[in-house]
């Protein structure tokens, strides 16, 4: 017993115990760091896959039975005395009470789409093969059993069923190839709205500007003003081509309907065109569900947000950032290394280097907000107003480069990150042996060839990695871009086929932007939050990847200069 | 010899000195020089931009700082002098048309550039003009009161039309109640005062030894929808020797002020049984006298002006009671009798007049004086302002005199940006950030503090987060980890320097504030739970056999100490409930709010500190680890051969060697905290209060911008105060980085030679 006692003491003096708890601290930081990457890939990730759909009575105590269809989404224990408080009638024996979040759809029907229910009091749980899923263009998903299909209101298929019974799949096969039919119509639809309407309305606009150009420059003769005219009549006649076709591909669309009976047994009749997927999740076998789910995941990367981003895609986001990035690099590139090689090459070394050093150093750590003000500030009220009262007359009041967007956001971003190119690029200037520059110019090489043909490419991989920072920083960044041109919803991309193809001055979608609006903006946030995962966990890992290469090039170029420095 | 002989021989061949070499060099050195010019004209304007920083957002805050201006613009003598002195003077919109009310009741309106007459409106009345009162600047309603004990309502308008593409003013003057005086009292109104409403108006008079008060309701007939007047008369306790009359803006209370400054407050929301409220003195001084009191913009603040040459302040405060009372809130002073008061229409602005002829331009809120200067030497009696408060009409002996005015920015001060002030309808003053509101006559509140003081505190509780967990795991990966653990485990901390905070913000403000709430008990039991469990882990590890223990050699703690702590967390979280249960009475949430009567907000100061934390270990613990790394192999190695135990050596050479460095990581991690935007702005729920309680939100300076830059008007204050506010973070975030980096650079010297 005394030895023990003394050991604990020894122990405790020879500081072990200290040790340990740092240790504990490495530990902490660790898990919590992977715990959050697990979290956000596994509800990111877990979004896609098809989740089954039950149907179970529930009934409160002293409350009347009803039925419920509707997926699970979250399990939590709660003391039962908080839900006695919210006014639930708990026999007293409870003390601990499991409750779950169902998604049960349908907002349009029932007013909401989720509803907590006690796990208690429901009873006779199954999943019916033929219940289904369809997710729709608005009002979220639906569930429900199908009843019948419709053509021009004659009914083509229907059932009574609501088992796998021979009718009902009947009626579900004919289900599907409406949809796939509605589906490609919409497309057409689309294509029409956004592509074709789309030109001939930049193509009227233009027009437009032309001419209040030439009004104000008081050169809108009569002759170029039947000129405009021409011009336009024939956008205007194309465009009713386009309204003409539009109207047939309309009524086609809508000419098929479905009836649903939903889980309070009522039956309800809906337009096929409204509907994206519809699947019968617990038919599904896990091979299916993976490749719906592989068509899911490539939706998300490649389709529109729909219902005010809550659902869809990201695609216009992935678009306006890598967009952003990729003109931000083409400035912060240049500019960052020609101040570095400056620094580090040409200027005096002496104190005010020096001062400027810490300056440029220390500017990575001001706040991203501050950068943003001031591109609000200097560079869209100050420049861009400047620009369009110079340049873009005929386009005012409404003002071209005088509001935030595209370029306004890159160069501004471009300013955040300079700080850093140029911090990488001098420490790799710095790590290039002083006789591999002597030797160059010993040879006859000026002192500008020597940078071009020895020192610059040498320092290529620290370039490189300080780029890659400068992007991964500019990828993640997101409150400087909420002032300076980032919108939650952009109505067509900077890059597309009008002239002149890139658009400067267009505002654009963001995914870091996207997170914030669907989080905290949308008015049915429940509905959006896997949705926000999923993007959360596309910005994490674009900006992982970027990180290790930046990781894996530093470690290449300190291998490559170990043997120079023998 | 050869070789020499040799060269000689081929030199005609190599002929460096060919034209075209020659040339070839020329270019070359050219290209040189014009590499070396681009570079150092580049180098150097990449660099000017980034300082640009500092001076645009100096530049955009130094209008908030400058005084105001006043430039005579234009003197004429009084127009149409013939009608008698003005009674009262001010401009439309434009300050294109000047309009007075002349002593025998006429209307002159005249060109402000050059004082021509342009309308002359006669009294419609032919009766002796006895009394006038103003009802205000913004509605152009003002009330004339007569011998025979009457009142007419009369309003002045200007019409704009643009024939020929140029703007033309029209002055009008309407009667909007009607031609015919309306009946106010049965004797010669001496003070007359009056108040319109949306449903009725308000007169008080007070003639020689009687005084009277009317109500005129107004109201809409359904069916012709035709606007009906109803009078109603009464009379009122009479006050002898009274200076000045003034009715509240929703009618209710009446002020009558004698010229010593005692102050009577009738309530008339009882019309037919009206009583003295209340009864106060203005003045402390007894021979100070009263020279006018008049209401500042949105009529709760009333201003009074003295012989003495204040002027106070008052407005209605809520005493304990419940009980509003006319409360002295902050005065301004003048050496000598003010003679006249004007009010700004948009702004909670003022001017005096005082005997000398000296005009000075106040602020209320910030009790700011932004001009003082003498502008007349004969005897000035009135000034007004016009309606954008950009001119100044001025009245003496002489005639008339317009001024420009140029006073941007009255309300900011550095009082009422970092100091407490009383606004009107508080109870005592306060620091408060409120920069707009829905209605026009609202008093911006633009104090700083509330939202420095959100800053720091954010940073505080991320600061207690990250420090102990940063600074720790810093000690051990440097030195007591194992090499190649250290290489895996260093990008993995790292990797969360990356991280954008974005996703931090989303995380914390939709995962985990929620879970927080929820399991309360279970995240402060971990604080306990965690250390103990670890060291209670470790000893018993330590009881354990050797050849076990061999199997995890040192510097492998923390892979063991993993899944004890998961274990642990999940432990606290299961326990969570039953912890409730038995000492909270089941909801930890209700106990804090009703038992300890703290506020709770699902998205409070704890969540930011987690978050934020996070965002900020990183950076803390690369620093640290890199300068603990640096301490020289040899003084631990000295220290360790003289016998000390490893912890000794850490804590008595190791960790003094590196403080500084340690300390420039804490630095720049508060840097970082204060500067972050998006976490706090999605994990708090940003109202600008003032109250470190850990259950309660902030608003911090950053998230501040990113709410309200894109929404504030560009030039005015507010735009300004939030340019200040970003300048503000830049220089703290700069000077704290400077002296990290200098602390640090210091020390790499230091311990570069050893």
């Amino acid at each position: 017993m005394k030895m023990k006692k003394k050991s604990v003491s020894e122990w405790v003096k020879a500081g072990d115990p200290w040790v340990w708890l740092n240790a504990g601290a490495v530990a902490i930081s660790v898990i919590m760091v992977v715990g959050l990457l697990l979290l956000i890939a596994v509800r990111g990730l877990g979004h896609f896959w098809p989740a089954d759909v039950v149907e179970s009575h529930y009934a409160l105590p002293g409350e009347s039975e009803y039925n419920i269809v509707a997926e699970r989404v979250e399990s939590v224990e709660v003391p039962a005395a908080q839900l006695r408080e919210a006014g639930i009638d708990i026999p007293d024996n409870h003390q601990l009470m499991q409750r779950t979040l169902m998604k049960t759809g349908n907002r349009d029907v029932y007013g909401s789409d989720f509803r907590w229910v006690i796990d208690e009091y429901l009873t006779e749980t199954k999943r019916p093969e033929m219940l289904f899923t369809a997710e729709r263009r608005e009002w979220g998903n639906l569930y429900g059993y199908l009843k019948a299909v419709k053509e021009d209101g004659k009914v083509a298929s229907e059932t009574s069923d609501i088992t796998p019974t021979e009718s009902a799949l009947a009626t579900w096969a004919v289900f599907e190839k409406s949809i796939a039919r509605a589906a490609t119509i919409f497309d057409e639809i689309h294509e029409i709205e956004k592509t074709d309407i789309g030109k001939i309305n930049y193509a009227l606009e233009r027009i437009r500007l032309k001419q209040r150009r030439l009004e104000l420059e008081g050169k809108l003769t009569p002759a170029a003003e039947a000129d405009l005219a021409v011009e336009r009549s024939q956008y205007d006649e194309e465009y009713k081509g386009l309204q003409q076709s539009l109207i047939n591909l309309y009524s086609q669309i809508n000419r098929d309907t479905f009836v649903v009976q939903v889980m309070d047994g009522t039956e309800h009749e809906m337009p096929v065109a409204k509907i994206v997927h519809a699947y019968r999740a617990n038919a599904m076998n896990v091979g299916q569900k993976m490749s719906f789910y592989f068509t899911k995941l490539w939706e998300f990367l490649s389709d529109e947000p729909r219902e005010a981003n809550t659902e869809g895609g990201v695609f216009p986001a992935i678009f306006g950032t890598v967009m952003m990035v990729l003109l931000m690099t083409v400035l912060v590139t240049p500019f960052g290394v020609v101040a570095a090689v400056y620094l580090r090459e040409y200027a005096a070394q002496g104190w005010v280097t020096r001062v400027i050093r810490i300056a440029v150093n220390n500017l990575a750590g001001v706040p991203s907000i501050v950068y943003g003000v001031f591109g609000l500030g200097f560079f869209i009220y100050f420049l861009g107003s400047g620009i369009d009262q110079a340049f873009f007359p005929e386009a005012l009041p409404s003002p071209t480069f005088g509001t935030g967007g595209l370029m306004w956001a890159s160069i501004t971003l471009a300013l955040l990150t300079v700080p850093v190119v140029i911090v990488a690029t001098e420490e790799g200037l710095s790590r290039i042996p002083r006789n591999v520059r002597e030797g160059s110019l010993a040879l006859g090489a000026t002192k500008a060839e020597t940078l071009w043909r020895v020192v610059l490419p040498m320092a290529s991989p620290a370039i490189m990695t300080g780029v890659i920072l400068a992007v991964a920083r500019a990828a993640g960044e997101v409150a400087p871009l909420m002032l300076v041109g980032v919108v939650k919803l952009a109505p067509s991309l900077p890059l597309d086929g009008n002239y002149p193809y890139i658009h400067l001055d267009q505002k654009f979608m963001h995914l870091g932007f996207h997170i914030y609006d669907v989080g905290f903006q949308s008015p049915n946030v429940e509905a959006a939050r896997p949705l926000v995962y999923a993007t959360a966990f596309l910005l994490v890992l674009v900006i992982a990847l970027l990180n290790l290469s930046a990781v894996t090039i530093r470690n290449h170029l300190r291998e490559k200069y170990k043997s120079l420095e023998m | 010899m050869r070789m020499t002989k040799s060269t000689d021989h081929q030199m005609p061949e190599l002929d460096f000195n060919t034209p075209a070499l020659k040339r070839h060099r020329k270019i070359r050195a050219l290209k040189d020089r014009m590499a070396g010019m681009g570079i150092a004209v580049g180098g150097s304007s990449v660099i000017l931009a980034v300082l640009l920083i500092c001076f645009y957002l100096l530049y955009e805050v130094a209008p908030l700082f400058s005084s105001a201006s006043i430039d005579a613009e234009a003197s004429y003598a009084l127009p149409a002098e013939d009608q008698g002195k003005s009674l009262y003077l001010t401009t439309e919109e434009q300050s294109e048309v000047g309009m007075r009310v002349t002593s025998n009741g006429s209307i002159v309106f005249f060109s402000v550039a050059d004082g021509s007459v342009i309308n002359r409106v006669k009294n419609l009345r032919s009766e002796k003009v006895t009394a006038f009162a103003v009802e205000s600047d913004t509605s152009r309603l003002v009330a004339f009161g007569y011998e025979d004990g009457k009142a007419l309502i009369v309003k002045h308008d200007y019409k704009i039309s643009y024939p020929d593409g140029k703007r033309k003013i029209t002055p009008v003057v309407e009667y909007p109640y009607g031609e015919d005086a309306i009946d106010v009292a049965d004797f010669a109104i001496k003070k007359l005062t009056v108040r319109d409403g949306s449903d009725s108006l308000t007169m008080a008079a007070i003639g020689d030894t009687k005084s009277a008060i009317t109500k005129v309701s107004k109201e809409v007939n359904f069916i012709t929808e035709e606007v009906e007047l109803s009078e109603q008369s009464e009379s009122l306790p009479f006050v002898a020797d009274v200076a000045s009359m003034l009715l509240s803006g929703d009618q209710r209370y009446l002020y009558v002020a004698t010229r010593s400054g005692a102050l009577s407050e009738f309530d008339l929301r009882d019309f037919d049984n009206i009583a003295l409220k209340d009864a106060m003195s203005l003045f402390k001084d007894p021979n100070t006298k009263l020279v006018s009191m008049s209401y500042l913009l949105g009529k709760s603040s009333i201003m009074v002006a003295d012989s003495s040459g204040h002027v106070s302040q008052w407005f209605n405060v809520r005493n304990e009671e419940n009980e509003e009372k006319l409360t002295f809130i902050r005065d301004v002073k003048q050496p000598i009798a003010i003679v006249d008061l004007a009010m700004e229409q948009r702004r909670k602005g003022f001017a005096t007049l005082d005997e000398r002829g000296l005009v000075a331009i106040y602020n209320a809120t910030s009790t700011r004086q932004v001009i003082n200067e003498k502008l007349s030497d004969n005897n000035a009696r009135l000034i007004s302002f016009s309606p954008r408060a950009n001119g100044l009409l001025l009245e003496d002996d002489k005639g008339l005199h317009f001024f420009h005015v140029d006073n941007e920015h009255p309300e900011v001060s550095w009082s009422s940006l970092w100091g407490k002030v009383w606004y009107e309808g508080y109870q005592e003053p306060t620091y408060t950030w409120q920069s707009s509101a829905a209605n026009n006559d609202f008093e911006p509140k633009y104090s700083l503090m509330p939202l420095a003081f959100g800053t720091l505190k954010a940073a505080f509780y991320a600061m207690l987060m990250a420090v102990p967990l940063a600074i720790c795991g810093a000690i051990y990966t440097a030195y007591f980890m194992a090499p190649a653990l250290r290489r895996k485990i260093k990008p993995v901390i790292e990797l969360m320097e990356a991280l954008p905070t974005v996703i931090l913000g989303f995380l914390a403000g939709l995962f985990f504030a929620p879970f927080l709430e929820e399991n309360l008990a279970a995240t402060f039991s971990v604080f306990v739970v965690l250390p103990v469990g670890i060291l209670v882990f470790a000893y018993c590890w330590s009881r354990l056999p050797q050849n076990l223990r061999w199997l995890v050699p040192e510097g492998w703690q923390p892979l063991l100490l993993i899944p004890v702590i998961v274990f642990l967390a999940w432990l606290c979280l299961a326990m969570s409930p039953i912890i409730e249960l038995n000492f909270f009475g089941g909801n930890i949430r209700g106990w804090i709010t009703n038992d300890l009567g703290i506020t709770f907000d699902q998205r409070n100061a704890l969540v930011v500190g987690f978050a934020m934390g996070f965002a900020v270990i990183p950076t803390i613990f690369s620093i640290t680890e890199d300068a603990i790394f640096s301490v020289p192999k040899a003084l631990t190695q000295g220290s360790l051969a003289l016998g000390a135990t490893y912890w000794q050596t850490m804590t008595r050479v190791v960790l003094p060697t590196a403080s500084p460095g340690i300390f420039s990581a804490v630095m720049i991690g508060m840097g970082r905290a204060v500067g972050e935007t998006m976490i706090v702005l999605m994990a708090t729920g940003n109202t600008p209060i003032m109250d470190a309680n850990i259950f309660e939100g902030m608003r911090t300076l950053a998230a501040n911008l990113a709410v309200e830059v894109p929404e504030s008007e560009v030039g005015s204050s507010h735009y300004r105060i939030l340019f200040l506010a970003a300048f503000v973070l830049f220089i703290f975030t700069f000077v704290v980085n400077t002296i990290a980096e200098t602390v640090r650079q210091h020390l790499r010297k230091k311990y570069g030679s050893l």
